[in-house]
Order: C-alpha cells, then structure tokens, then sequence
C-alpha cells in the first residue's frame, strides 16, 4: 500500500473534535494566574510556562505526525514551514507563517496572525516580563526534539508587550543523529 | 508588509470588541492543557483533597468570567437573579458554550432542600484521563465544580459545589454528577445587600441582618 499522501492543515482542523476557544483561552489564563501566585516571580512563571510547553510537545509530536501523514522534511525550512502551516492550524485553528531566514537557513521567525492564548489578556504593570506565550515556545521546543532537532525558541515580538505581532524566532542549534535504542544483535 | 498579520492592536484589552464566541481549538489542544494544569497542581500538593480545591479555584476563576462574559454577550447585560433562572443559566448557556452541548440533566436533590445536581454521562475534562488506582476518589471534574461555583457565587447565589462519580448499571464508565448544596441565605431568600437607617450598606453576619435598625457596625 502506497504511504496516505500528507494532509493540509485545513482538512486536519475539519475532521478532529474541537472544543470552544473561550474555553482553552480562560482556562490557560487560570493557569497562569495559579502560577503567579504560586512562583511570585514573573521568571520563574516564564521558566514554569516553557516547561508544560515542553512536556506537551514531546507528547504532541506523536498525534501531529499521526494526523498528518507528513513524511521526513528534507531540511529545517520544511519543518519550519510544516510547524506554522500543519502544526498551528491542526490543533489551534490558526495559521503562521515563516519569514525572516537567516542565510544558513538555520534560524527564522514564525509569525502568529492570530493568536487563541490572550483574548481578553492585558498584562498588568506587575507582569511586564512575562512572556504569556511562553507556554507556545516551550510546544514548539519539545515536539522538535523529539525528531532530533535541538532548538532554542525566543520570542522577538509579543503584542501584549506593545509589538504589533507575534513572532518566534526558532533557531536549529544542532540535529541530533538518529540512534537506536537497541543494537540488532540483542 | 512583514509581520503584519490580520490581527489590529487595540491600546486596551476593553476596546476590543467581544468575539461571537464561535472560535474554536482542537479537543486534543485542549487536553494537553488541561493534563499540564492536573500535572502542575499535583507537584504542590500533599493529598488529593487539596488537589481538589486547587482544581477548583482554577475552575472558579474561569466561571467568574465566563458569567461576566455571557451576561455581556448574550443576555444584554442582565443575569439571572432567580435560583431556577441561574440554575438553568448555567445547566443551558454556560455547559453549551463552554461544552458544546447542553448538560445532561438538572435536578433537584430529593432528600435536601438545599441540594441540585447537573449530570454528565461523559465530562469533557475527564475524556482522556483514567485515575489511577492509588488515588481513590479523585475527580477531575474538581475543575468544572470549580467553574460551576464561580458563575454562581458571582451571580450572588453562594454554593459549595463538589463532583462526584456515580456508577451507572451496564455502563462501564461511570457518570459524573456535579453537586451543588447552596448555601442558607439562597434558600431562605435573603437579599443580597440592604441599607441601614443611615443609608449604608449593612452588615450580613452568619444570616442577620446587622445595622437594619439598631446596630450597624459602619455607622457605630
């Protein structure tokens, strides 16, 4: 049996089960207030946001390569491309785009032409370090590690801070050799 | 342009107008959030009745603005002041909105008074979650108790609101029926606030009125 072609993002988002936004929207701010109160420090918020972000993605990666049928990217621009235009859209409902390479291809920003995390969102004075999203850069960090791509994920522009989008800088540090857990011999 | 997506900055959060409400995110997105939410919760606490509450107030924060939001968006900026009107409010609007469907049912606790009961054969939250064995009664339905108290507590009907799993004959899963005990005043139909001789705000200890007539704690 040939291999299920890959599936756009569009058709993905159409055929999974979907829940209110509102719902995810508030139920994330819950979360992060819980840590607000919790941690006190807006850094150490932003370490904690990364963190489930991170325990999400390793997890995450499973059900987008599940879903989408994509087969391996050739290079880092592909995966780029497959996390704003597959990835976003199958699970948030939105898309990204990627711009802004650098000339060895290993760093771009995806930029976020919507965003379901902060409706209703407005930092207040006390919060002005907090990345809200953080949660996002952490998804995106942890998926790609699980097919051996090390990253590092910044944001660059956050609107709640008074940036006119949001944009994330991913940027490949090394890809990790695939090595099997097992030697064939065993 | 770069970087310019179709989203428009609004200098305050309270310019922006109010969505309809119909955006939605994948199930699974959801799911992995709320995993992370039990997963967090679970590293600050000592036993599972303290994970409840902690579930729970996460929960009220929601439904505190869930009621402010649909109050706005829906009913024009009137609530429910009636017990039946609120019960229905959130059995009705709020599961619809928040669950996609209306609640399976709405009753009236047969033996108190005090007591009603919103039934779901299968709670959203608890799709993919199976408890383990070591941690007994544990439901996280906590969390919709949660906001099922913060819509009503913030309408001014103060409840305590607890879930719990009822097994139902030749169904392997069990159903979750979220109880809700109002609390005194809401049966005996007190007024939410009243004014003193002199005009200000009385005082509600434990039911009485303080500050009606003779005694007023703001006015002495």
């Amino acid at each position: 049996m040939p291999p299920a072609a890959p599936r756009s993002g569009d058709a993905i988002f159409a055929s999974v089960e979907r829940v209110n936004a509102e719902l995810f929207t508030l139920t994330y701010g819950a979360i992060v207030r819980q840590l607000l109160t919790d941690l006190e420090e807006v850094e150490e918020v932003n370490k904690q946001l990364d963190q489930m972000g991170y325990n999400i993605g390793i997890r995450l990666i499973d059900e987008f390569l599940a879903k989408s049928n994509v087969s391996r990217c050739v290079d880092f621009k592909e995966t780029a491309e497959m996390i704003a235009k597959v990835g976003f859209k199958m699970f948030l409902g939105v898309t990204a785009s990627v711009m802004n390479w650098d000339a060895d291809g290993t760093c771009c920003s995806i930029v976020l032409e919507d965003n379901p995390l902060v409706d209703f969102v407005e930092l207040p004075d006390t919060c002005q370090g907090l990345y809200y999203c953080n949660i996002l850069s952490g998804v995106i960090r942890g998926a790609l590690e699980m097919v051996a791509m090390k990253t590092e994920v910044t944001w660059i522009r956050d609107m709640l801070r008074g940036d006119d989008a949001y944009e994330l800088q991913v940027k490949l540090l090394k890809q990790v050799p695939e090595e099997y857990p097992y030697k064939d011999d065993e | 342009m770069i970087g310019t997506g179709k989203i428009k900055q609004y200098a305050n959060v309270l310019d922006k107008p109010l969505g309809k409400g119909k955006q939605e995110v994948s199930l699974s997105a959801f799911a992995f959030l709320f995993s992370e939410l039990v997963q967090y919760n679970q590293t600050e606490v000592d036993n599972i009745s303290e994970l409840e509450t902690r579930l729970e107030d996460a929960g009220y924060a929601v439904g505190a603005r869930v009621l402010e939001l649909l109050c706005h968006r829906d009913k024009g900026n009137r609530r429910e002041t009636r017990l039946l009107g609120i019960l229905s409010f959130v059995h009705s609007t709020v599961w619809k909105v928040l669950f996609g469907k209306v609640a399976d049912s709405l009753e009236k606790g047969t033996e108190q008074e005090d007591e009603y009961m919103i039934s779901e054969k299968e709670l959203l939250v608890n799709r993919f979650i199976s408890i383990p064995k070591d941690m007994g009664t544990f439901h996280c339905g906590a969390f919709v108790a949660g906001i099922v108290k913060g819509v009503l507590e913030n309408a001014g009907f103060p409840a305590v609101v607890t879930a719990h799993f009822v097994p139902v004959e030749g169904q392997q899963r069990p159903r979750t029926t979220i109880l809700i005990k109002f609390a005194e005043e809401v049966i005996l139909g007190w007024p939410m606030s009243m004014l003193c001789n002199s005009g200000k705000e009385a005082v509600n200890f434990s039911g009485y009125w303080y500050g009606i007539k003779d005694y007023c704690n703001k006015c002495s």
